[in-house]
């Protein structure tokens, strides 16, 4: 008996001290918050830093990935630079931190990224439940369905009864299983943990199609052993806006990323290049003035040096050039803009007027 | 003797291999044919078995030959710096040679020294090194770098072998390696051109998380093993949670642990950055497994043995650690050297907390719009290189065993 006494003095001991130890960490818990959130604490902390930490891809062609010398490079990161060169006046003044999907949340929340660039669908949980305020949609992807151009499928209901290869743990699963029972066809699944070895078995006949975001399938076809054979069906399985995220809160922080990417979206539309917007400074239209900061004050508003949009374009570009130089013809995916076409080529991007 | 009573895997193995060596060597003693008819083609059965392994072997290695010398391997040696130090700073280099030099010397006075698995291990890194330093495409610097590290090596052992006296400088160095190599990584705290852990990647990631995690793991092991056996409830009770709490998670929790709650409980800014998470991570959780190790081999030790020391007037602190402990650290030597390759390959899970190690670089290259499809080439050179390294430590633990247990044969 005096043994078991001992053990519950002992445990008696210990709860109480780490009772003290939890209070002394609920304390100091709050302080950090309090001095965290709020308007404005985001970019003071990125200037006191004097560099922008994103979270990015490292393994996404063409959107985020590391090249053989070790510099990030793709569409997503390319949006970073641009961030940085509106907050800081330099795209270079960036470290970018490499992000599995499943730290990519906690990482804004415990503001280790100021910004999350990571191919990240906008959906309302994550916009309110995980925390997230986004920026405007950068990237209009949707999920696709390849199939071989020989095998008679041309539409979704012709999948009844064929295997359908996808990866683990994405959002595609679930998709293609909603679209599916929606559909009321009947079909199987096989799932892959990685997408080379999905597309092997694809490749080796052992599924009849597989479905992940139509950017992905069509960067596959770099790798198919015979890009002609294969074909991505019309029809897509779910819309997957992909915008930047910053943590919810800091509502300022949140407008300069919204206006660093509409100021690209805009200057696109005005053709301002970022070979040409030298040009541009002695513009007469008071649209293009305002938007290059010659005159209207605009980036002050946000708390930012007024040609913020200048220093953006001039050293990463707009839009159209970021999308032609990772996804556009000259690069081995050669993605058609489709959705991702500004609104007067019949695509989805559109600015809100800089006034 | 007590020895002999343990039940231990290694010691199984080792047995095994004595009863293969002296087959083998009967063997030889007999002619070549004779051996071959009695081994090979001994009834039709076994005939017509070599005949199909022959077969099926020869196309196996056939296909491995083709693919090796007809295979363009440009996405391994394109991005052999991202594999080997990930993001690590051009500029900065020069420090890691530095740490490899180091090490290369150490590696030969240690053989020069004490001679034994100190050969295997020189002969390894020596062979590795040879290798990139001839293959073309690698750069005169590289080349000369790796040069020097051989050059090292030979020192090394030159010295060992004629200077007795350096055995414990040689000792103190080892001690003060990882220290001393993580400064020159880092910078020294500001006093070099600091680099940030998040720049660090490839094998270089690898072999510090390994090599730190194994490092703690093993003093933090041995006294939870010793704690689950003491006679204080408080210290008992709490090792034995300790243990059966982290056997009881797998390790892609433990680091989601790390990596995840750990800046959630104590906000962003807490200074400790996601590779030291990992490490400790990795830290604890291989305590836990190498206590139950440690455990096996302090039960294994006869009661005679405490008695014994007890008649000759120890007290408890050198009883166990001048009488039991190096007899049951012995006994579990096999166990141990099991553990920390489980370490050394288990840090490729990293990836999955957004590390780019090893394995996890590959996949990042695999994923270059420049080589896309190629991950085949890659992974093959991250196996084989694993493969090196973890036989490396297998081979040394065999010797360690050996050479320890001379005494008892």
């Amino acid at each position: 008996m005096t043994k078991y006494a001992k053990f519950f003095l002992g445990a008696a001991v210990f709860l109480s001290l780490s009772a003290c130890a939890s209070a002394e960490t609920d304390g100091t818990g709050a302080g950090t918050d309090n001095t965290t959130s709020g308007s404005g604490a985001t970019l003071a902390a990125i200037i006191d830093r004097g560099e922008l930490n994103a979270g990015v891809n490292d393994s996404l062609p063409g959107f985020g990935y590391v090249d053989s010398d070790g510099n990030y490079v793709g569409f997503d990161i390319d949006l970073g630079h641009a961030v940085a060169a509106a907050t800081l006046g330099d795209s270079e003044a960036i470290s970018f931190r490499s992000l599995s999907a499943q730290e990519r949340f906690i990482a804004v929340q415990t503001g280790e990224v100021d910004v999350l660039l990571r191919n990240t669908t906008w959906t309302t949980s994550r916009d309110s439940d995980v925390g997230m305020d986004f920026g405007p949609v950068t990237f209009y992807d949707g999920q696709g369905m390849m199939v071989r151009t020989e095998s008679g499928i041309s539409t979704l209901a012709d999948l009844g009864g064929r295997t359908i290869g996808v990866e683990t743990g994405t959002t595609t699963e679930l998709n293609l299983a909603d679209q599916m029972d929606a559909l009321g066809i009947d079909y199987n699944t096989q799932t892959f943990d990685d997408r080379n070895a999905l597309i092997a078995a694809y490749e080796a006949g052992s599924v009849d199609a597989w479905t992940t975001d139509r950017s992905g399938l069509v960067s596959s076809f770099a790798v198919l052993a015979d890009p002609e054979e294969h074909m991505i069906l019309e029809e897509t399985l779910s819309k997957e806006p992909l915008a930047p995220a910053v943590l919810h809160g800091d509502n300022q922080w949140n407008d300069i990323v919204t206006w660093v990417v509409y100021a690209l979206i805009q200057a696109e539309e005005f053709g301002i290049t970022q070979d040409n917007i030298d040009d541009f400074m002695d513009s007469d239209d008071p649209d293009i003035q305002r938007l290059l900061g010659v005159e209207g004050g605009l980036g002050s508003m946000l708390g930012l040096e007024d040609d913020f949009a200048y220093q953006a374009i001039s050293q990463v570009g707009n839009y159209g050039e970021i999308y032609d130089r990772h996804l556009g013809p000259d690069t081995q995916f050669n993605l058609p803009r489709g959705m991702n076409a500004l609104y007067q080529n019949g695509g989805l991007h559109y600015s809100m007027p800089f006034r | 003797m007590y020895v002999n009573n343990i039940q231990q895997e290694g010691e199984f193995n080792s047995q095994l291999e004595v009863t293969a060596g002296t087959h083998l060597k009967r063997n030889n003693n007999s002619n070549l044919s004779e051996s071959l008819k009695k081994n090979l083609f001994d009834g039709w059965k076994n005939t017509l078995l070599t005949v199909l392994t022959g077969i099926f072997s020869l196309i196996v290695i056939y296909q491995v030959i083709t693919f090796v010398v007809t295979n363009n391997w440009d996405v391994i040696y394109d991005n052999l710096r991202l594999l080997m130090i990930g993001q690590y700073p051009i500029e900065e280099i020069w420090r890691l040679w530095i740490a490899l030099d180091l090490v290369s010397l150490l590696i030969g006075l240690t053989w020069g020294l004490w001679k034994g698995a100190g050969k295997a291990v020189a002969a390894t890194f020596g062979s590795v090194f040879f290798v990139f330093a001839v293959i073309p495409w690698t750069t005169l610097n590289t080349s000369l770098n790796l040069t020097a590290s051989i050059a090292l090596i030979a020192v090394g052992y030159f010295a060992g072998d004629r200077l007795d006296g350096l055995k414990i400088p040689t000792l103190i160095l080892w001690a003060l390696y990882i220290p001393l190599a993580l400064g020159l990584i880092t910078g020294f705290g500001g006093l070099l051109e600091p680099v940030l852990s998040r720049e660090w990647g490839g094998w270089l990631l690898t072999v510090i998380i390994a090599s730190i995690s194994i490092i703690g793991c093993f003093p933090l092991g041995v006294l939870l093993a010793l704690g689950r056996r003491s006679e204080l409830p408080v210290i008992r009770y709490f090792c034995i949670g300790y243990i059966e709490l982290v056997r009881g998670i797998p390790l892609i929790m433990v680091l989601f642990i790390g990596q995840l709650l750990i800046p959630l409980f104590l906000g962003g800014e807490t200074g400790i950055d996601n590779v030291s998470r990992a490490i400790i991570a990795y830290t604890f959780f291989a305590a836990a497994y190498l206590a139950e190790n440690v455990r096996g081999g302090l039960q294994s030790i006869p009661a005679g043995q405490y008695e014994a020391a007890q008649a000759l007037g120890l007290n408890k602190f050198k009883l166990t650690f001048f009488i039991i402990l190096p007899q049951a650290l012995k006994a579990v030597i096999p166990a141990l050297v099991g553990q920390f390759i489980t370490i050394l390959k288990d840090t490729s899970l990293v990836a999955i907390i957004g590390l780019a190690d090893f394995l996890g670089t590959a996949r990042r290259i695999s994923n270059n719009p420049e080589y896309l499809g190629r991950y085949m080439e890659l992974y093959i050179f991250v196996a084989a290189f694993y493969f090196i390294f973890c036989y490396l430590m297998a081979h040394v633990s065999r010797h360690l065993e050996r050479s320890l247990s001379k005494g008892n044969q």
